[in-house]
């Protein structure tokens, strides 16, 4: 079986702290590291590979750094890392980003299944795995919970849902986006590191990738952000004081000004 | 270029297509350095660098009081771009039954298409559902674009997909709405896609930009902790979708006149069924679902051991909300994932949300700090989550939630 | 400080740290009520190769040796040290057979060590010999082709988790201390059970057992080293084993200091955070610095052992007896700065101090320690006399 994941590198945000002056992130010393949703995927297609055999490769779009990440993944047990990263793909909103991701994937040539997290920690817009998969022309299943089966030809998904889940069953290849619940990451081993240490990443700039040009970075991004703005703090509340049974009944008081119970 | 400083895309011939760059207009004044949420601006010698690690985002762009930043991007129009008219609405329907996020969007966009001028439509997808059409024109629809086909009695990506990208060809919405739901976040990114044009993902604010006739597209990134309002100017249609609970929901009037029905007629060997649902299972629970609730009531580490998250339960019942929890009480399997509320579980915004034994790690605050009124109860005065907090009480959960508890079954007769 | 650790040991470290802090951290407090044995983080250490990190690369080891057993050590130790002596006791069970088995035992046993598909443990201690070794009851008696062995240990780290034990024996009582042999006894052999399991004050997540051996049968092959070598093979083991105990101390007392340093800026009184008060600067200053110099000496003497230093049982003592002393002031300082709240079990200091005891007792108590010492001390003493 041949399995792709689709990681991104993203700021640490559990690292990032308001400065309360000036109401603006501070990000001085945020590490960076693969976005947690994604570490659910690799584990996902590295279990994948333990059970049916194959490979499994990760690809990621972004600067140079961002092979760090594709190492930290082939420490986890992936084989073989690919980094799509030029200039010319910088400023690439989810649909540039896509696209870009969906010509990688092609270049690698075979897979199965695709795997992405089901969205970026710092983006948070759960866009680019449908994008992939609408790129590729193949289906795809978001917010998948649990892979019950996987045969030759199709796989059969447990997607989480508002109410439930459902089971969904699609042709391969087909691409996937997991939630959390999916599986528990495994730590990464010494022999993955020191393998990771050593491993040649594959670098494919857009030139490698005919990509072509109107499509990438940010002239193939049809958004534009034109306004960054920190949200207003709330306000410091107000502190109920009193016994317990007081505090009690102040509270329910100040809900029942409300009206929303 | 001496005084410039500039961060360029280039193709392979060496050609610039993208370049942005600080002019001499530049003071040093430091007010782009906040802008930037890749920390890629720096001031030297009283002059702003852009360094190595800018996305060129443009977010920088307005923030300069001098105009000294200018992001240069070829700009292509697509063609036939005024061809495109009309505010659309995608009715999202399960089992039948429209759900409520949509007449949200029928409220907002009913604004939208008033400042535009234009009319504003509903598309429903679905198999006999000719009355939840009339529906969508009681919460303010003027038309509705009705497919009715056994094929689309389900959700799939690729039927629904289709039918719309064949509607959007054809009638030519300037903009689309989706629930921010599983359903319209698997669904419209496809769409977006294959049209290739500009989706927002998640939205929490939207507004037209008088001058340009354009969607200002406000949504939150980095967990919440920047807002960033975005455009998608030279591409139709501009498509976002948009969170649940957070815009007002359209009113109902029965007797609203001059809205019309159309039926389209889909041919079924258009839709492609690439993926078969093979069950549904809903879950059984007794609370309400976190998305949905105007109350949620959520336990963290403070509850000690699992069992003590039938005081919350027991609270969330009491007044008909759900349960959350913290990540901690998740990770630690106290409780199911599906209740976790935070960056990596649900983010929602209730009109009243009580944390109880919550510390308020980053994580949480992210998937909560929009509710409209937060309540907090923790022994611990210096936890962070007090700096959210509407109504703060400082003490024992165990002593605070039976009064509450108690309390609340009193004034409510239940 | 700099330790000049090279590109493998810092990957070790790090890694070790990761999974204390990720995985063991959030679950040491509940190990320590309910005193199980913490199988699922042996399994993470296992799939993560830490098991691997003191044994040969011929029998699936990472080439290293005692000094990145004492980094793991050290750095789970900062978690949870009743994990740590875990893994740690599986080292030294496995050691005998690092170091004098046959080469056959080595392919036999070490790669299942390495991988942490099996634990092991080390025995010697009985109900009536604790510091007196000499004292050992249980007998391996000779027949034919198979040892037959009778006796009760007790005490034993990893006792009925393991599955690969080295214990000693007697096989000749008359010959008191030289009568002793080392041998390897696989769980499930046939008169081979489990007794009694300790409650014990601290280090609660590893489990001590009784071994109860009534004629159980060994085939004569599981003999480590020669017949009669098995105080040997023991003194040796304990000569590598120890830096391992002195690297578990320093990890419990680093573990303790970083607490009371968070808590130290916490904690406000009289207006300011007791970190800002001398007389607790002053103590947080002389802890780090007291760990400090036993990790410099910990890790002085893993490189010792390493290295292949002859008279190793002198520093070795040193290392464990140091370490261990400090750990106990450390841990008891710590609970100190949290004052009434370090009493409580709610908060974690009062469980280092609780951990921090066993290392002053097991493997050789820092009494037999400072009889090792001083007994090295004279014997050096009496040989520059005689060459004068």
């Amino acid at each position: 079986m041949e399995i792709i994941v689709c990681i991104k590198q993203v700021p640490d945000t559990a690292d990032i702290k308001i400065d309360p002056k000036t109401n603006t992130l501070i990000r001085e010393g945020v590490p960076s590291i693969i976005n947690p949703f994604d570490t659910y995927a690799i584990e996902e297609g590295v279990r994948l590979k333990e059970k049916y055999q194959g490979k499994v490769t990760v690809i990621s779009m972004g600067p140079p750094q961002v092979e760090d990440a594709l190492r930290e993944a082939i420490s986890l047990g992936v084989d073989e890392g690919v980094l799509l990263s030029d200039r010319a793909f910088a400023g690439a909103d989810t649909l540039a980003t896509s696209y870009t991701l969906a010509e990688g994937i092609k270049k690698i040539g075979k897979f199965d299944l695709i795997i992405c997290g089901k969205q970026a920690m710092d983006g948070d817009t759960a866009q680019v795995g449908p994008g992939i998969a609408e790129k590729l022309n193949i289906p795809h299943v978001t917010y998948v919970k649990k892979i019950e089966e996987i045969k030759d030809d199709y796989v059969q998904v447990e997607r989480l849902m508002e109410e439930g889940y459902e089971v969904i069953r699609m042709p391969l290849p087909a691409l996937i986006t997991v939630v959390k619940e999916i599986n528990e990451p495994r730590m990464p081993s010494l022999k993955g590191k020191l393998k990771a240490k050593n491993a040649q990443i594959i670098t494919w700039s857009a030139k490698d990738l005919e990509a072509e040009e109107d499509r990438i970075g940010l002239q193939g991004s049809p958004t534009q952000v034109i306004k960054i703005f920190t949200p207003q703090p709330r306000g410091k509340g107000e502190t109920i004081e009193g016994t317990p049974p007081e505090q009690a009944a102040k509270l329910v008081e100040k809900l029942r000004e409300t009206k929303i119970v | 270029m001496t005084d410039t400083t500039d961060s360029t895309a280039q193709t392979d011939n060496g050609e610039s297509m993208i370049e942005i760059k600080i002019t001499d207009k530049c003071t040093g004044c430091e007010k782009c350095i906040p802008s930037c949420p890749y920390g890629a601006i720096e001031v030297i010698d009283k002059k702003a660098i852009i360094k190595d690690n800018c996305t060129l985002c443009g977010a920088c762009v307005g923030s300069c009081p001098f105009k000294a930043i200018e992001l240069t991007k070829k700009e292509v129009k697509m063609a036939g771009l005024d061809k495109y008219k009309g505010v659309w609405v995608f009715a999202e329907q399960r089992n039948g039954r429209i759900q409520s996020v949509v007449y949200e969007l029928l409220g907002k966009g009913r604004k939208l298409a008033d400042q535009l001028k234009v009319e504003l439509s509903a598309v429903l997808l679905g198999e006999k559902i000719n009355k939840e059409a009339q529906e969508l024109i009681s919460h303010g629809a003027d038309k509705v674009y009705l497919v009715d086909h056994e094929k689309l009695k389900d959700f799939r990506d690729d039927s629904y997909a289709d039918v719309l990208v064949d509607l959007v060809s054809e009638y030519k919405p300037e903009i689309i709405l989706a629930g921010a739901t599983s359903i319209g976040r698997s669904l419209i990114p496809k769409v977006a896609t294959r049209l290739e044009t500009g989706l927002t993902a998640d939205c929490t604010g939207l507004d037209i930009d008088k001058e340009k006739n354009i969607l200002l597209q406000t949504r939150p990134a980095f967990g919440g902790n920047i807002m960033a309002t975005i455009i998608c100017p030279n591409h139709r249609p501009q498509m976002a979708t948009v969170r649940h609970k957070v815009m007002k929901e359209a009113p109902f009037d029965e007797n609203r006149k001059g809205g019309e029905i159309i039926r389209i007629e889909v041919d079924p060997k258009r839709i492609p069924l690439r993926t078969e649902v093979i069950k549904m299972v809903e879950r059984m629970e007794e609370t309400v679902l976190l998305e949905e609730a105007d109350i949620i009531v959520s336990g963290g580490r403070g509850l000690g051991a699992p069992e003590n998250f039938k005081i919350i339960e027991e609270l969330a019942k009491t007044l008909g909300g759900a349960v959350g929890a913290s990540r901690a009480t998740v990770d630690a399997g106290w409780i199911p994932y599906a209740h976790q509320v935070g960056q990596t579980g649900k983010t929602v915004c209730p009109k009243i949300y009580i944390a109880c034994g919550i510390s308020g790690q980053i994580q949480h605050l992210a998937g909560m700090q929009s509710s409209d009124i937060i309540v907090v109860i923790n022994k611990d005065p210096e936890a962070p989550i007090f700096n959210v907090a509407t109504y703060g009480i400082v003490g024992d959960l165990f002593e605070v939630m039976p009064a509450l508890i108690k309390k609340f079954k009193e004034v409510l007769g239940r | 400080m700099e330790y000049f650790l090279t590109e493998e040991q810092v990957m070790i470290r790090d890694l070790a740290r990761k999974i204390a802090e990720e995985k063991i951290a959030p679950k040491a407090q509940e190990l320590d009520e309910k005193g199980e044995f913490p199988w699922e983080i042996i399994k993470v250490l296992a799939q993560s190769d830490l098991f691997r990190v003191f044994l040969p690369e011929e029998y699936g080891g990472l080439g290293g040796g005692v000094f990145e057993l004492c980094l793991v050590t050290e750095e789970l130790s900062r978690a949870c040290s009743g994990v740590a002596v875990s893994y740690a006791a599986s080292a030294l069970g496995a050691f005998p057979i690092l170091l004098y088995g046959t080469e056959e035992q080595k392919k036999k046993y070490l790669s299942d060590i390495a991988s942490g598909k099996k634990l092991t443990a080390f025995a010697i201690t009985e109900p009536e010999a604790g510091s007196d070794a000499g004292a050992i009851q249980t007998t391996a008696v000779k027949d034919g082709d198979h040892y037959v062995l009778n006796g009760t240990k007790c005490f034993i780290t990893n006792g009925g988790e393991a599955e690969i034990y080295t214990i000693i024996a007697m096989t000749d009582k008359k010959k008191g201390a030289r009568g002793a042999s080392a041998l390897i006894v696989e769980k499930g052999t046939e008169g081979f059970t489990f007794g009694k399991e300790e409650d014990k004050m601290g280090i609660r997540a590893s489990a001590t057992r009784e071994l109860v051996f009534s004629d159980c049968k060994v085939p004569k092959e599981n003999l480590i080293g020669k017949e009669g070598g098995g105080f040997i093979v023991a003194m040796k083991t304990f000569d590598s084993s120890r830096p391992g105990i002195g690297a578990q101390a320093v990890g419990i007392a680093q573990g303790a200091l970083d607490r009371a340093i968070d808590y130290a800026r916490e904690r406000v009184q009289f207006g300011h955070p007791i970190s800002s008060f001398q007389g607790i600067q002053h103590m947080l200053a002389d802890m780090a610095t007291q760990i400090e110099a036993a990790r410099a000496l910990v890790y002085a003497v893993a490189r010792m052992v390493d290295k292949g230093c002859k008279d190793i049982a002198r520093p070795s003592a040193m290392s464990k007896l140091f370490a261990s002393d400090m750990a106990m002031k450390v841990t008891t300082d710590a609970v100190q700065i949290f004052g009434g709240y370090g009493y409580m079990k709610e908060y974690p200091v009062e469980k280092m101090m609780r951990d921090a005891k066993i290392t002053q007792i097991y493997e050789g108590t820092n009494q037999i320690q400072r009889n090792i010492i001083a007994l090295a001390l004279i014997k050096e003493a009496a040989k520059r006399r005689k060459k004068k």
